[in-house]
């Protein structure tokens, strides 16, 4: 058994991984994607590993290498096709809505007009979102027309071309906090409440996380959003809506644990790897068939 | 990989010492204990730290 994971800034969830593989007794092999060449027609190098972890806090480089992967023969946690979905917010969206996972209301405009449109179809307060981005970046409470306009103005004009993807999203008044559900192998593992003053309930913006027990509900919800993108491990963010109960708002297929270990007493890495290798036997177990 | 021997390098932004509990990989990151700045092991052997760069527009979880 032989993994590879790959990766672009080795930080403390790398390493947690790398030790999880070598506590486990599989060899693993870390590659910086930034010194990688790949040919698309011949495996070389590569061909020696039974999956590939990809780590990539880049999501470029992470759909870049696990297409061409793919493309070879090689197993991807996660395959291309979830880390594409779980990037796009819309493409996140369009899967939560075809698999009848509550989501908020979500509205689309593809010019100022109509983005204004959306927003004031989604209604005040709005949330206007990137559909490609992380960590709260870029993300928008907008809650009257003037900012709306303002909003949009400026990112037609200083943004680049995805940015003219208006993703305009009902905005929750959820208890100031929100949930991350862990899924690992189509199970939920661990959750975690974040709590913070701010709106944007994201620990890469100061929110703070404890550990929560993983209900009935919750288990359901996440484990079907993570069916729905077709993800291997992941984790689902949902909110909590007075009206309308839990709704999942994004799933996150390169996520971060190294706060979440102590907070919810589950080894997430250790978890992680064992389903990794779980899913390299059964790559073998094809291969040996095949043979 | 594993080993109880420290490694040392230094910050590049202002000179203080990093100490690695057990060998750095390429690509590590370490935040600098005296002024803050998030570093990156560039080379391991000798270890060797440069600023890490600036966060990108497409990276994430």
């Amino acid at each position: 058994m032989h993994i590879a994971m790959t990766y672009t800034r080795l930080r403390a969830e790398e390493r947690l991984l790398l030790d999880a593989f070598e506590s486990a007794g599989v060899r693993v092999t870390p590659i910086d994607l930034r010194q990688a060449v790949f040919d698309p027609a011949n495996a070389g190098e590569w061909a020696q590993y039974d999956a590939v972890v990809d780590r990539s806090v880049s999501l470029t480089a992470s759909l870049t290498a696990t297409r061409i992967l793919e493309g070879l023969g090689i197993r991807c946690i996660n395959p291309s096709a979830a880390i594409r979905v779980c990037s796009d917010k819309l493409d996140t969206t369009i899967a939560l809505i075809r698999a009848g996972v509550p989501t908020p209301g979500v509205r689309v405009g593809l010019g100022a007009e109509s983005a204004i449109e959306s927003v004031e179809q989604i209604g005040y307060p709005a949330v206007l979102k990137p559909t490609v981005g992380s960590w709260g970046r870029l993300v928008a409470r907008v809650n009257d027309r003037d900012a709306a306009e303002a909003i949009i103005e400026h990112r037609e004009t200083l943004g680049s071309v995805q940015q003219g993807v208006f993703y305009v999203q009902e905005h929750i008044d959820k208890p100031g906090r929100d949930i991350r559900v862990f899924v690992v192998g189509g199970e939920a593992i661990a959750a975690i409440v974040r709590s913070s003053g701010h709106w944007v309930t994201n620990t890469a913006r100061g929110a703070t996380a404890e550990g929560l027990e993983v209900t009935t509900e919750l288990r359901d919800l996440s484990e079907r959003s993570v069916a729905a993108v077709g993800a291997d491990v992941a984790a689902v963010d949902l909110l909590e809506c007075p009206q309308r109960g839990l709704l999942v708002n994004e799933i996150n297929h390169s996520m971060e644990f190294r706060n979440s270990i102590a907070t919810t007493g589950v080894d997430i890495p250790g978890r992680v790897a064992a389903h990794a290798v779980r899913i390299a036997e059964n790559v073998r177990t094809e291969q040996g068939a095949i043979a | 990989m594993s080993t109880t021997e420290t490694i040392q390098s230094a910050c590049p932004e202002c000179d203080a010492a990093i100490t690695f509990d057990r060998p750095p990989l390429n690509g590590q990151v370490a935040r600098c204990p005296d002024c803050g700045s998030e570093l990156e092991v560039t080379c391991t052997n000798p270890v060797r730290l440069e600023l890490a760069p600036e966060v990108e527009e497409d990276w994430g979880e």
